[in-house]
């Protein structure tokens, strides 16, 4: 029931703001809709934590402790980035930047977005989560290119194109995987069921399944923007709306991941090689190396966020390649305080930008003279996303390099020193942004501080302290990841 | 071999040879009939395997199979180009005859890719698996080496074309549900490609993507 609303809520909202979404009340009700479904993912989340793992409609949906947590992050980052969007959007109408109608395909295409990332997440069928990841593409691709530029057109093209040929990869590879296990399930709906698949896992055929999970990698890799296929990702941020920006870089990538990490289930229970987990390993820390070192070449603030972003993703996906309880356990937490702390970030880069009315860093100077608000909030969000103690990201940083050093020491130093760098890239950009000179004016209306805060918050709380409900959702998850 | 097999393996050959033709094909008018040429032979193939196996969710496959990619699609991009009014020819990064060479590599990598999986497979139409991973790289290698935006969504459609083969070819199909959905990312997506090609026009007052490079690493 509670499952059906969370899918339910953001598709009705979808429907009623390609209607209405031009009206001056609409971005409100964007923010209603929004809560309505947070509210929904929270009764789901009490429903699971007390009675356990369910599933609804014939096995056409399951939640476990997996996915239940990214449902309500999901829930929960859509609603504040709506609360931001309130803010900014009415700010970029004010400018002349959007018409009404843009508005509404804004408006209606953001509630349809949540709802794949939803579907994505909760659906029990493997090549539904497909279906939905490439519904995901498609709902944000037009927003991508919202503001009509040159430049923006040129990055939906690329992510439209790039993300198309990636995603068609992954498809192969989840009928690769429908081949394998419809010899042991039979053909028919079951196969590609994941409940089923998780039973009969090491039955399934070693060969098909290495072939189906390089072809998956490639295919949902290129949505988690890993190296080489990051393309796409950096455009895409820096283009698109700001508030596109956040629910791309804090969501869609998690769900990427997230289908990554579902399949890997079922292929490390086939091959005994450990091939998948080495797989993701490479890949995760080739993206964490270039990115650190794209980072210092960056002029354009979203385009830094954008590759901090792949940095950040890559050592999720090197520590559910580790595998074992305390990487999952880390990764997961990497998941949830990148998500948080990035899409703060966000908030506070686009009312920057729309302060000084560039996204270059060097026009960027001095926000704490004139916001506080927001110079403080990036600030902040930096010195989080820098794995700066006592934020969260320093602790599950600190426990996937403890472990590395223990599982995996050759890879310690790589990391370490890509941290190193990508501290002091990021660092030595934002500090004159925030504390420089300025000749610059305060932004008309006051900018969205209590989404900013409230994740900061959130983040702090988790470096300090994991509630003890959260850390044993956390190991239960890791649990079932392996 | 049977006559089924024979049909079978026919459609096989028919889609890597049009494939081909559509690498080597200049004009965008004869791309879209093309790419319904090989809608059409996909259908085909889909109710041969249908008839031979007595799968009933094949027959609606192949039945959207024909409503979308011979009538649906088709229509849509003739519509689209008459009009945007493009009358131009394609333009290929690379010549024709070296694309097509690097076709017949590909061709051959994607049979010995699947030589494992096409012998552990027990369907009728197991021998096509390599054929259908073919066609996918082959229509790959198109999307990279177009320079219009038109021909790189024929690339991208008959992509589709070929995964949906290999489903075909290796397990009788996916199942129904999420044959549907594909299908309806398809549609969606064609039909934002449409709505992007206007946006395209309107901004740079051509299709090239050539005016697509603006953003690179500095």
């Amino acid at each position: 029931m509670e499952l059906l609303l969370v899918l339910a809520i953001p598709v009705l909202g979808g429907v009623l703001l390609a209607f209405i979404g031009h009206r001056p009340r609409a971005a409100d009700v964007n923010v209603a809709c929004s809560f309505a479904t947070l509210a929904a993912a929270a009764l789901l989340t009490y429903r699971v934590i007390q009675h356990g793992p369910l599933t609804a409609l014939h096995e056409n949906f399951f939640v476990d402790y997996f996915n239940v947590f990214l449902v309500s992050l999901t829930a929960f980052v859509g609603w504040t980035t709506a609360v931001f969007s309130r803010s900014y959007m009415r700010i970029e109408r004010e400018h002349g930047k959007l018409t009404a109608g843009r508005l509404r395909l804004y408006h209606s295409m953001y509630q349809s977005f949540m709802f794949t990332m939803l579907l994505a997440l909760l659906t029990n069928n493997l090549g539904i989560l497909w279906v939905a990841m490439e519904a995901a593409t498609l709902t944000t691709v037009l927003l991508v290119s919202l503001y009509r530029t040159p430049e923006s057109l040129e990055a939906a093209w690329k992510y439209f194109i790039l993300c198309g040929v990636g995603i068609a990869q992954a498809l192969f590879g989840t009928i690769l995987l429908y081949f394998a296990a419809a010899g042991v399930l039979g053909s028919g709906g079951d196969a590609l069921l994941w409940t089923h698949l998780i039973l009969v896992k090491h039955q399934l055929e070693p060969t098909v399944l290495t072939l189906a999970f390089v072809f998956l990698l490639v295919g949902y890799g290129t949505k988690v923007g890993l190296v080489p296929l990051h393309n796409w990702l950096p455009d895409a941020h820096a283009e698109g709306p700001t508030p596109i920006s956040a629910v791309l870089s804090g969501l869609l990538l998690n769900v990427a991941l997230y289908a990554i990490v579902r399949n890997k289930v079922l292929v490390d229970g086939a091959l005994t090689s450990g091939l998948a987990g080495r797989l993701m390993m490479a890949f995760g820390l080739a993206s964490v190396v270039v990115a650190a070192l794209f980072l210092w070449r960056q002029k354009d603030v979203k385009r830094l966020f954008a590759y901090s972003s792949i940095e950040h993703m890559g050592i999720a996906t090197f520590a559910f390649g580790m595998g074992g309880p305390v990487a999952v356990f880390a990764a997961l937490l990497h998941m949830t305080v990148h998500s948080l702390t990035k899409s703060a970030i966000f908030f506070t880069v686009g009312h920057a930008a729309q302060k000084t009315g560039t996204q270059l860093i060097e026009g960027i100077r001095g926000l704490v003279d004139t916001n506080p608000v927001i110079g403080w909030g990036l600030m902040l969000g930096s010195l989080a996303i820098l794995g700066m103690p006592p934020f969260g990201v320093f602790a599950s940083e600190f426990l996937i390099l403890t472990t590395a050093m223990h599982d995996q020491p050759w890879a310690t130093p790589i990391l370490l020193a890509a941290l190193g760098i990508a501290f002091a890239a990021i660092f030595s950009k934002v500090q004159p942004m925030v504390f420089g000179e300025t000749t610059a004016r305060r932004l008309a209306r006051p900018p969205a501080s209590m989404p900013i805060f409230l994740h900061l918050a959130l983040v702090l709380m988790l470096g300090l302290f994991i509630p003890a409900y959260l850390a044993s959702w956390y190991r239960a998850a890791a649990a079932l990841i392996g | 071999m049977t006559l089924t097999q024979q049909l079978i393996n026919l459609f096989a050959s028919l889609m890597l040879l049009i494939a081909f033709a559509m690498l080597s094909q200049r004009r965008v008018q004869s791309l879209i009939y093309l790419f319904a040429a090989q809608g059409a032979v996909l259908a085909l193939n889909t109710v041969v395997v249908a008839a031979h196996t007595g799968q009933k969710h094949l027959y609606f496959s192949a039945a959207l199979t024909l409503l979308m990619k011979v009538i649906l699609l088709p229509w849509i991009l003739h519509r689209l180009i008459r009009r945007l009014a493009i009358r131009w020819d394609v333009e290929t990064l690379i010549n024709i005859p070296t694309t097509m060479l690097v076709g017949i590599v590909l061709v051959v990598f994607a049979f010995n890719l699947t030589i494992p999986i096409v012998a552990l497979a027990g369907t009728i139409t197991r021998s096509t698996l390599g054929i259908a991973m073919g066609s996918v790289l082959l229509a790959f290698l198109m999307l990279i080496t177009r320079r219009k935006a038109v021909p790189q969504v024929i690339g991208f459609l008959a992509m589709e074309n070929g995964l949906f083969f290999a489903a075909t070819s290796a397990t009788y199909g996916m199942p129904m549900v999420v044959e549907l959905g594909i299908a309806l990312d398809v549609l969606v997506g064609t039909l934002i490609f449409g709505i992007f090609f206007f946006h395209i026009r309107e901004t740079f007052d051509s299709l090239d993507i050539h005016h697509l490079e603006r953003l690179k690493e500095r």
